[in-house]
C-alpha cells in the first residue's frame, strides 16, 4: 500500500463566512501561508472555535477559500475535492448498513476497480488495522475505536497521498487514543502519505507530529510552528521522554493565552 | 424486541376470550361467536364470490400501495434534501396528514367514478402522507458526516443518494411504509364500504344491509387476519433493514 505523499502549499488563505439574515459576517480563518513537505506529519492545535476544521475544509476542497491559493502537488484546490485526498472525521462515519468488509471496499467498488484488486487491498487494510476477524461484523456490533478503524481502513485502501484527520480520536478514551496513535504512525510510515491532523489534544500532537502548528483564537492564524525532531520510527513510548514534556509545555505556553481569549469571547 | 411463541399464543387466546365475552354480552344480533365465525370464514373461503372480492380488494390495495410508496418516498426524499422546500412543506404535509380524508371521497368519486380507480386513489392518498413525512425526516436525519464522506470520496450527487443517503435512511423510511400501508388498506376498504361495486368492503356492507351477522363477523375477521399478515411481513423486513446489527 505504498503511495507517495503530496506536497501541500497554502498561500494567503482566508475564509470569511458571509453575513446571513441576522448573523454578521465572520472572519473565521487566516491569512494562512504554509508549506507541508511530501510525507510530513503535520498537526494543527488551537483553541476551540479557532477555525481548525474550517482550515481542513478548505484544504480538502469541501469548502471554498475566500482568498488565497491552495495547491496539492502543484494543482489548485478550489472548492472541489482533488484526487488522492482521504479524510477521517471525529464523528463515526462507518456505513451502518454495510459489514466491515463492504465498508472498506466501498470506495474501491465506486471506482469500478476489478474484483481481485479490491479483494487484495481490502484484505491488506483489514489486516493492517487489526480487523481481519471482524470482516463480517456490522458497525453496530463494534466499539467506537473499532468503528474508527473501519473508517481509517476505508480511506487507506484508496491509497491517499494526503490524509486529513479531523480529531479522529476525539471520541475515544485515553488508552485507546494512544494505541490508535501508534497505528496511525505505522500507517503514515508505511504509506508515505502526507498527514495533516487536527486535534485539541496537545499530547497527541506532540507525540505524532514532525511539526505542530499552533493557531490563534479566531480568526485562526499560525502563531507558532514547532518542529518536534522525533525520528520517523517513533511510537507512543516517547511520551515518557523529557523532550516530550518540553514540547507539550511549549505548546501549552503558546496556546494558554489564546484559549483564554477564545473563552472570554474576544 | 424478541417475542417468543408463547406470547403469541397467549395474545390470540386473550383476544378469543374477550371476543367470546363480547358475544355473550351483546348477543348474536351484534356479533358471532369465535367458533361460529371460524366456521363461516372457512365456508366463505370455499366460495368463488369471496375470492373474486378478495382479488378485487387485493388488486386495489396493491396498486394503491405502489403509488403511495413511490410517490411518498420520492416526494419525501426530495423535500428532505432541499432544506427550504422541506421547511415550507413540513407543516403543510402535517396538516394534510391529519385532514379527515373521507371528506374528499365525494370529489374522488366524481373524478374517478365507481370503479377500481377511485379505491386506488383513495387508498393511495391515505398512505402517501405518512410515507412522505417519514421519508422527509429520515433524509433530514442522515448524519452530515456521511455527506462529507461522500464528497471526500468524490461521489456524484446521484451516487450519493443511491449508495449513501438512501441506505442510511432506509430503516426510518420502512417504519413510514409500514404505517403508510396500514392506512392505505384502511383507505381502500373505506372506499369500498362507501361507494363501490366489488371488493371485501363491498361484501361487508352488503352483508350489513341484509343483517347477516355471521358474514359480517367472518369478513371482518378475514380482513383483520390479512392486515395482521401484511403488518407482520413489513415488520420482518423492517427488522432486516435495521442497522442495529
Amino acid at each position: 500500500m505504498a503511495s507517495l505523499g503530496a506536497h501541500i502549499s497554502l498561500s494567503g488563505v482566508t475564509k470569511t463566512f458571509e453575513s446571513h439574515r441576522d448573523h454578521p459576517a465572520i472572519h473565521a480563518l487566516g491569512p494562512i501561508s504554509l508549506e507541508v513537505e511530501p510525507g510530513e506529519f503535520f498537526s494543527v492545535v488551537g483553541p476551540s472555535g479557532c477555525g481548525k476544521s474550517t482550515l481542513l475544509d478548505v484544504l480538502s476542497g469541501l469548502g471554498k477559500a475566500s482568498a488565497g491559493t491552495i495547491e496539492i502537488d502543484g494543482a489548485q484546490v478550489n472548492g472541489s475535492v482533488p484526487d488522492g485526498v482521504g479524510a477521517v472525521f471525529q464523528q463515526d462515519a462507518s456505513f451502518l448498513w454495510l459489514n466491515v468488509w463492504d465498508n472498506v471496499a466501498f470506495g474501491l467498488r465506486r471506482l469500478g476497480m476489478d474484483a481481485a484488486e479490491i479483494e487484495r487491498r481490502v484484505r491488506n487494510a483489514l489486516a493492517f488495522m487489526g480487523l481481519t476477524g471482524f470482516a463480517k461484523a456490522f458497525p453496530a456490533q463494534l466499539s467506537g475505536g473499532m468503528r474508527q478503524r473501519v473508517c481509517i481502513a476505508r480511506t487507506l485502501v484508496l491509497e491517499p497521498r494526503v490524509l486529513l484527520l479531523d480529531e479522529p480520536f476525539g471520541a475515544l478514551d485515553q488508552q485507546t487514543r494512544l494505541l490508535m496513535g501508534d497505528e496511525l504512525l505505522r500507517l503514515w510510515r508505511e504509506t508515505g502519505a502526507t498527514v495533516i491532523l487536527i486535534t485539541h489534544a496537545l499530547d497527541e500532537a506532540a507525540m505524532l507530529s514532525d511539526r505542530v502548528g499552533v493557531m490563534s483564537a479566531r480568526p485562526g492564524c499560525f502563531i507558532d510552528i514547532i518542529t518536534t525532531g522525533w525520528p520517523r520510527t517513533r511510537d507512543s513510548r516517547i511520551v515518557a521522554e523529557a523532550h516530550f514534556g518540553s514540547i507539550t509545555s511549549r505548546l501549552w505556553a503558546t496556546l494558554r493565552e489564546q484559549s483564554l481569549r477564545a473563552i472570554s469571547g474576544n | 424486541m424478541k417475542s417468543n411463541r408463547l406470547d403469541h399464543v397467549l395474545l390470540v387466546a386473550a383476544i378469543a376470550a374477550a371476543w367470546q365475552l363480547l358475544y355473550l354480552a351483546a348477543g348474536p344480533n351484534v356479533i358471532s361467536s369465535p367458533a361460529e365465525t371460524l366456521t363461516r370464514a372457512v365456508e366463505l373461503l370455499r366460495t368463488q364470490a369471496f375470492w373474486d372480492n378478495a382479488a378485487n380488494t387485493g388488486a386495489a390495495f396493491g396498486m394503491a400501495s405502489v403509488l403511495s410508496i413511490t410517490g411518498g418516498a420520492l416526494v419525501g426524499l426530495w423535500l428532505g434534501l432541499r432544506q427550504f422546500a422541506g421547511d415550507v412543506a413540513d407543516p403543510i404535509l402535517g396538516a394534510l396528514y391529519s385532514l379527515p380524508k373521507i371528506t374528499l371521497y365525494p370529489i374522488i368519486l366524481l373524478i374517478f367514478g365507481l370503479g377500481i380507480s377511485a379505491k386506488v386513489a383513495f387508498g393511495a392518498i391515505h398512505g402517501f402522507f405518512p410515507i412522505a413525512i417519514f421519508t422527509m425526516n429520515a433524509a433530514r436525519n442522515v448524519s452530515p458526516v456521511y455527506y462529507r464522506t461522500a464528497r471526500i470520496m468524490r461521489l456524484s450527487p446521484a451516487a450519493t443518494i443511491v449508495t449513501v443517503l438512501a441506505p442510511a435512511a432506509l430503516p426510518e423510511i420502512f417504519a413510514g411504509i409500514r404505517i403508510g400501508l396500514a392506512l392505505t388498506l384502511l383507505g381502500t376498504l373505506i372506499g369500498e364500504l362507501f361507494a363501490s361495486t366489488s371488493g371485501l368492503g363491498f361484501a361487508l356492507i352488503r352483508a350489513t344491509d341484509i343483517h347477516a351477522v355471521p358474514d359480517i363477523t367472518a369478513i371482518t375477521f378475514l380482513i383483520f387476519v390479512f392486515a395482521a399478515c401484511v403488518n407482520a411481513l413489513l415488520h420482518a423486513i423492517e427488522l432486516r433493514v435495521s442497522h442495529d446489527g
